[in-house]
């Protein structure tokens, strides 16, 4: 059983015991454990079932590798499924639950899945599952998703922060053990501005744990001493809990902090996502050990060597009083020693290495450890934990030489350089077959915008095992790291590292060689998926020969833990069934985050309120405190209307539209878009700009225009005011303000570079309030003393008149078809001027309408709307405004486009008035059928509603649309059917239902 | 070809599963076929198989640069919906829709299709607009939706917010028979289907030239030697430019990176796909229970499969908004697919200035969905000379003006 | 993500301070050119695997277009010039064909 030693544990502070409850059962631990080791230090064994068999899992790593060892973390709002417990620091009160078993962890109904796991093979539910054909959908599928997914969906809202850090850095070391520290120390010492971050709470990686010294000294004082010497350089940031998630194009990156992870009651964020520009990344990020696949290695107790020295040595638990260690490298043997040391049993090694081990191999010998060379384990025995091994050959097929009772193994396959930040962005790997690992080739990394490398591997993450080679090496790239971000580097300190010489690896990729396939349906590859070697060897029969095929035909790491621990040994097996090289089945593409970050950290703080920037105009406030129905419109909110208390949505837009009709209606225009277009060439350039001629207009006066793209499409309107002989002012839409502006400049800068024109986007620098209705310049008239009668200020021309004190331009323009101004202020007098308007407009029952009252009046007058009559495939011929299209221009942009054998062609649909002839309102967005179908089987249509509404005005429906030889139709009756089948009949109207000589606006 | 059912799976495992045969063959090319398809991708292999299914014409090649379905077919976001607004792309989408619905039987290889629905989030009044107008439009196309009210919108998907603040849900439109597929099994099936009709399927063969007399295709040259074809099928996504090139054409064409990203999975929490426009994001939960969630494009030329990491970062926060329950869950993997766009962001199946030589590209963001719609008209084009599903999206559409312009109804085409 | 050195006011910069505008160099045909010029003009963007030139507008920054060379496959940049002119620049030119042995100006492959 695992337990916790009575002695041990670098990382702990037993002076400090902490409690927390692992489902519902309460436990101790102690400060400077992780969730991994208290659950350990407790004898917790069993942790949680596989995803596809619910077979038992037990912890196998000490690290972010671990795929097994996953809890739902917390509760409620601070509720979180898939926790790694090897990666989750203890804290006072933490509460856990292992995940995906019913009813129980001991007991799990799923299980099942493991007696039938012979039935259920790679790739089984491709083959099966087929027929019925609605059985998939509604059996087979719900019970194989409530057989997936690992943790429980969270319920509750997040009650934590997150922010992001922009930061920029000459070098960004990622790894803070020594090969990490040492590179930092040399590019710091060069002068660069570094950041070094460590995913873990502490200093120094595994070296401390490994032995050997540094200038003489235990790893731990070197790695103090070289922390201290960083701490004191001003060029050098340290950061521990931040893990490099991600390397991207330009020497952009992802740190990923947590912050308040260990410490949840703590003020502040709970992550902080550090998006960083770094000219350099050296990714020291160590190497994970390998599993070696034999039957039986994946029961509770089965871990790997160096997690079983890991919890030892860190914190002082042992997995097992009696530990079987099988290896097929000198490194198994350091946790041999440890053991021994401790004075734990382990009653045997068994080497896969014929020649077995090196140094380190006598100096166990000489602890009294019994020593296999040659030998395999068979299988393992136990059920829910381990409970011994029966051993083989190595070369042979299992045949079973002896059994050994123990209660835990711990396993070396060899280790893998962690590449996975080197690879992210496109650094390639190259096959080392004397260590039997993928390394970075640093002849092709990844390059940065000037082409140039921007990673660079260090230590172990660059196949570097050896703690002497492991310093110099991370020295040479700290300081060529350096040295590319352009600080010439000087020789430092380079510490001289000692440990033992370790005899070469042998590759065993499969244990026994020669396992049959009984021994091979037992031999796991990824742990959490439950792929086995048969399975790959399965996928490779079936043709699935691609690394990529068979990882996804297998699901082979596709887990939580991207494969860390089961890509090489799958790919390997792969390989082998192929009798293919292993660099010439090559390796699947490596995707960020390296292990996952929270989506939390990835949106930072830009949530509820703040979720994005809100554009209010000067009269916002008046808005929200009277009633008003918002829309979003773009970045603003629009008032849709406002309400009165009890007043319904619909009512209240019918009492605006005839509040203003009959009297006096203001509206909040300030979101419309306002460019100044200014300069000698500016007429000549609104001409190319509008389908119409605007350089002959008057100063003074007003006109309508139209905007097309180069591809002939209307996509803006508004009026065009001439302010003087070189100067104009363009209203357009309020989604287009922005676009148009940009759609300006783009023209001017690209391609009209030589013409004198300059454009400014004013729109948020005035408030726009239309007046509008019978009353409009009665009310103007009391707030001013100038003249805006008919005479002074007529129809479509414009004015600068003093209105309440403040100075103000007066636009006689309506998209209403009532007398209307629209008054323009300095957006800091909007709200004075829309409450001297509200107070002088009292007597006339003055009515602030919103955006629907707009388009009921603009509707009732025939007047389009682009994002209603338009959608981007209309052209202003469409829309009978071909009135609006000059003909003696050579060209406006959309010209061209406008003669393609398309857009002349006489069947296109052009705009009408629709009428239902019972009086209901039209849907909106309804069409018009035609007789018959299509090739492809689809009614044939003539028509479509493009705005329709109900009028309070005419007291009926009213709509627009487009129709096939339309004008050419009036009085034909169409028929639109509804969505439910039942027909309306329209007839083709004139667009203009109201006051179609234009009387009531230009009085 | 050995029949895929459970009662197979039962007998092989008794066997140990050493007797399946291969899904699919892996022959020599020959000197010469009938038919010479570019690209063994869903697009590709379905043209293959709807050409020996609905023509008797088996004599193809299926030539692959890389492996069989490892571009695009398998890096989406598996999507399956037909609710679209103009006829020609109703009449493809809705087409493939129908052919996924019994794909499994068709291919006898699960493709997982599972029409759970798909809802897109109408969170403005003008989506309000142009949904309605789609219903409208897809009522006499024949395709199935509604519009429906937030109420119903909650109890479809209960882990969503429909109060906002921001953007709350004003209604949806909702395809109840559109969903999502197992992707890989898609290029699978329809893989394991043509070489059962006698169809190679070459896989590690780049074409490096295609070989022409007066002005016709007679064949293409490859790292494996030169093949002769009658007539020869473009159908390579992100490469389409450069074989268009090969033959002499050039395309109204740019490669971009869309990106996706999934999280860890977890238990099921939603039953349907939920397209949130306004906010830009979009999700649904695989049947292992990963949450993947699509995002957007950059806007410029790129071949990387790498996108930019900003694009992650919106989507997620409009998610998160959207499912705050989501918030705690984690990242898992992110990855960037290149996809073609058009002039009018819709696809090109068309006959080229070539004779003999056909074009399958521009599929942008909805290229998964299309695979079947797309292999029977494409087909039939390659067979015929023109197809009903096709004859829309001829390359000549650009010369006349006549756009098949999805966006307009706010129904962003993902 | 990429990062892009605007030639006009000097920033080196973020992507998303920029916005990006599709191929650089595009002739405009308007009226009176025939179909082929004009398809031409409006559709037949180059989509190359390697050199691209590109158009971008420093659109969050000082609202200027600017051209950049750069290549579609690594994604080097190997120059941003001034958006004011019908072809790459000389230096720029040089830089590529240096970096990329066999390239020319509008020879694409």
């Amino acid at each position: 059983m695992s337990t916790r030693l009575a002695n041990g544990g670098r990382l702990l502070n037993r002076g400090k015991p902490l409690e927390f409850t692992f489902n519902g059962k309460h436990l101790r631990g102690v400060e400077g454990d992780t969730l991994a080791s208290a659950l350990l230090a407790n004898d917790q064994m069993l942790v949680g079932r596989s995803f596809k068999y619910h077979r038992p899992r037990g912890i196998v790593a000490s690290g972010g590798e671990e795929p097994n060892a996953l809890v739902g973390l917390g509760e409620n709002g601070r509720f979180e499924p898939n926790q790694r417990v090897t990666t989750t620091e203890l804290f006072d009160g933490l509460t856990c639950a292992s995940q995906n078993h019913w009813p129980s962890l001991e007991f799990d109904v799923g299980a099942v899945n493991a007696k039938l796991s012979r039935f259920l093979p790679a790739g089984f539910y491709y083959k099966m599952f087929i027929h019925p054909r609605p059985f998939w959908k509604h059996i087979y599928e719900p019970i194989i998703r409530q057989s997936a997914g690992l943790g429980k969906a969270p319920r509750d809202r997040d009650q934590d922060s997150y922010e992001h850090f922009y930061a920029f850095y000459d070098v960004v070391v990622i790894g803070g053990g020594v090969a990490g520290l040492q590179a930092a120390r040399a590019a710091g010492a060069a002068g660069a501005k570094v950041l070094l971050m460590e995913q873990t709470p502490h200093w120094g990686g595994r070296a401390p744990v490994d032995g050997g010294t540094v200038d003489g000294q235990p790893v731990d004082k070197f790695v103090d001493e070289i922390v201290s010497e960083l701490e004191t350089m001003a060029n050098v940031t340290l950061r521990t809990r931040m893990m490099g998630a991600g390397v991207y194009d330009h020497g952009y990156m992802l740190g990923y902090e947590r912050l308040n992870d260990h410490r949840p009651d703590a003020a502040g964020p709970r992550h902080r996502l550090w998006r960083i520009r770094a000219a350099q990344i050296v990714t020291a990020t160590g190497a994970i050990e390998r599993p070696l696949s034999f039957a039986g290695n994946d029961i509770p107790g089965v871990m790997l060597a160096s997690a079983v020295r890991d919890y030892v040595v860190n914190y002082g638990v042992s997995i097992g009083d009696r530990t079987v260690i099988v290896t097929n490298n000198d490194d198994a043997y350091r946790t041999a020693i440890t053991l021994k040391k401790q004075g734990l049993e382990v009653p045997v090694i068994l080497d896969a290495r014929a020649s077995g081990g090196g140094a380190l191999a006598d100096e166990a010998r000489a602890l009294g450890i019994r020593i296999e060379n040659g030998k395999a384990i068979a299988k393992v025995k136990g059920g829910k934990r381990v409970e011994g091994v029966a051993i083989c050959l190595q070369a042979g097929e299992g045949a079973v030489l002896e059994e050994v009772k123990c209660d835990a193994i711990a396993m070396s396959g060899g280790w893998s350089p962690v590449v996975h930040l080197w690879s992210h962005c496109g650094g390639k790997l190259l096959w080392d077959d004397e260590k039997a690992m993928f390394r970075p080739d640093v002849d092709n990394p990844p390059t940065g915008a000037d082409g140039a490398r921007f990673v660079l591997p260090a230590g172990a993450a660059d196949g570097e095992m050896h703690l002497p080679r492991v310093l110099e090496n991370a020295n040479a790239a700290g300081r060529a790291a350096a040295q590319a971000a352009g600080h010439a580097s000087k020789p430092g300190t380079l510490p001289v590292g000692e440990t033992q010489d370790e005899a070469p690896i042998t590759p065993v990729w499969m244990m026994p060689q020669g396992a049959g396939i009984k021994l091979r349906m037992k031999a796991w590859l990824d742990y959490q998926n439950d792929v086995k070697v048969s399975d790959v060897q399965l996928a490779a029969r079936e043709g699935f020969e691609s690394v990529e095929h068979a990882k996804r035909y297998t699901t082979l790491g596709m887990a939580t833990d991207q494969g860390k621990l089961s890509n090489i040994n799958g790919l390997a097996i792969l390989s082998d069934t192929l009798g293919q090289a292993i660099p010439q089945t090559g390796t699947t593409t490596f995707r960020p985050p390296y292990t996952p970050i929270s989506l939390a950290s990835i949106a930072g703080p830009a949530r509820d309120a703040t979720f994005q920037p809100l554009r209010r105009t000067p009269m916002h406030g008046w808005h929200e405190a009277n009633g008003a129905y918002f829309e979003p419109v773009g970045a603003w909110r629009r008032p849709y209307c406002f309400q009165k208390a009890g007043e319904s949505i619909t009512d209240a837009v019918q009492r605006e539209v005839k509040a203003t009709r009959d009297s006096l209606g203001l509206l909040d225009a300030s979101t419309l878009g306002k460019i100044i277009v200014k300069g000698p060439d500016a007429g000549r350039f609104l001409d190319m700009l509008y389908t119409n001629m605007m350089s002959n207009l008057k100063p003074g006066r007003c006109r309508y225009g139209l905007m097309c793209n180069e591809n002939g499409f209307l996509m803006d309107d508004g009026v065009v005011a001439r302010l003087d002989d070189d100067t104009f002012l363009c209203h357009t839409t309020t989604g287009g303000a922005d676009s148009i502006h940009a759609h300006m400049e783009e023209w001017l800068q690209t391609e009209w570079w030589d013409w004198k024109v300059y454009t400014a986007n004013v729109t948020e620098q005035y408030a726009q309030i239309a007046v509008v209705g019978p009353k409009a310049r009665k009310v103007l008239e009391k707030l001013t003393d100038d003249d805006v009668s008919a005479d002074a200020l007529s129809f479509m021309g414009w004015k600068d008149i003093t209105l309440a004190g403040i100075t103000a331009r007066a636009y006689r323009i309506s998209f209403s078809g009532e007398l209307s101004y629209e008054v323009a202020v300095p957006a800091s007098q909007g709200r004075a001027l829309w409450d001297a308007l509200l107070a002088a407009g009292k007597e006339f029952g003055v009515t602030p309408y919103g955006t629907e009252a707009l388009h009921i009046m603009r509707a009732e007058k025939g007047f389009i709307m682009i994002g209603d009559e338009t959608d981007g495939t209309v052209i202003p011929q469409d829309l009978g405004l071909d009135w609006a299209i000059s003909k003696k221009k050579e060209d406006y942009l959309g010209k061209r486009a406008q003669e393609r054998s398309h857009m002349t062609d006489p069947t296109r649909w052009k705009l009408v008035g629709l009428q239902t002839l019972d009086g209901s309102t039209l849907p909106d967005g309804a069409y018009a059928t035609a007789d018959g179908t299509n090739a492809n089987g689809q009614r044939n249509v003539q028509g479509r509603v493009t705005s329709s509404y109900h009028s309070p005005t005419l007291g009926r429906g009213i709509a627009m649309g487009l129709v096939l030889n339309g004008p050419a139709r009036m009085g034909d009756v169409l028929d639109f059917p509804k969505v439910d089948g039942t027909v309306i009949k329209a007839k083709i109207v004139d667009p203009i239902f109201y006051d179609k000589d234009g009387e009531k606006q230009n009085v | 070809m050995k029949r895929y059912s459970a009662f197979a799976v039962a007998r092989e495992a008794l066997r140990y599963h050493m007797g399946w045969e291969r899904a699919w063959a892996s022959p020599e090319p020959k000197k010469k076929y009938d038919v010479i398809i570019v690209g063994a991708g869903g697009h590709g292999l379905a043209t293959a198989y709807y050409l020996g299914r609905n023509f008797g014409i088996t004599n193809v090649a299926v030539l692959e640069k890389g492996w069989l379905g490892g571009g695009n077919t398998g890096r989406n976001t598996t999507i399956i919906r037909s609710n679209y607004l103009q006829d020609p792309s109703a009449a493809i989408y809705e087409k493939s829709r129908s052919l996924y619905e019994t794909l499994s039987q068709d291919l006898n290889y699960n493709v997982m299709y599972s029409p759970r629905g798909v809802m897109m989030l109408a969170q403005t009044q003008h989506e309000i607009r142009g949904y309605e107008r789609t219903a409208h439009a897809n009522a006499l196309q024949g395709v199935s939706t509604e519009f429906i009210s937030p109420s119903r919108v909650k109890e479809l998907v209960p882990i969503i917010n429909i109060d906002g603040p921001r953007y709350p849900v004003l209604g949806a439109l909702w395809q109840p028979r559109a969903g999502t597929a197992r992707h890989d099994a898609v290029a699978w099936g329809y893989a394991r289907a043509c070489s059962a009709m006698g169809m190679h399927i070459i896989q590690k063969c780049e074409v490096t030239g295609i070989s022409r007399e007066g002005g016709k295709v007679t064949g293409v040259t490859t790292n494996r030697g030169d093949i002769a074809c009658d007539k020869l099928g473009i159908v390579v996504a992100g490469h389409s430019g450069h074989l268009a090139d090969m033959a002499g054409f050039r395309l109204p064409v740019e490669s971009v990176a869309l990106q996706a990203l999934v999280s860890e999975p977890i238990k099921p929490c939603m039953d349907v796909v939920v397209m949130a426009n306004t906010v830009h994001g979009y999700m649904s939960q695989s049947d292992k229970g990963e949450m993947v969630i699509g995002g957007g494009a950059d806007g410029y030329n790129n071949f990387t499969q790498r996108g930019s990491f900003h694009h992650i970062e919106e989507t997620v926060r409009a998610l998160i908004e959207t499912f705050p329950m989501i918030s705690r869950l984690k990242m898992l993997r992110q990855w960037g697919g290149i996809v073609d766009m058009t002039g009018d962001r819709s696809p090109i199946l068309s006959r080229t200035p070539v004779e003999g030589v056909f074009i399958n590209c521009g599929w942008g963001t909805g290229g998964f969905k299309a695979i079947p719609g797309s292999g029977w008209g494409f087909a039939e084009l390659m067979a015929k000379g023109h197809a009903p599903l096709c004859d829309e999206f001829s390359l000549n559409r650009f010369r006349e003006g006549r756009f098949i312009d999805e966006s307009v109804a706010a129904g962003v085409a993902h | 993500m990429l990062i892009l050195t605007c030639p006009c006011c000097g920033v080196t910069a973020e992507e998303t301070e920029f916005h990006p505008g599709g191929e650089a160099h595009v002739k405009r045909f308007g009226p009176g050119s025939n179909d082929d010029e004009f398809h031409s003009y409006l559709f037949e963007k180059v989509n190359p695997k390697g050199v691209h030139f590109e158009r971008w507008r420093h659109a969050n920054g000082c609202g200027k277009w600017f051209n950049a060379a750069r290549c579609t496959v690594t994604l080097e940049v190997f120059g941003t010039y001034s958006a004011q002119t019908t072809e790459p620049p000389q230096d720029i030119k040089d830089k590529i064909s240096a970096k990329r042995p066999g390239w020319s100006w509008r020879e694409f492959a």
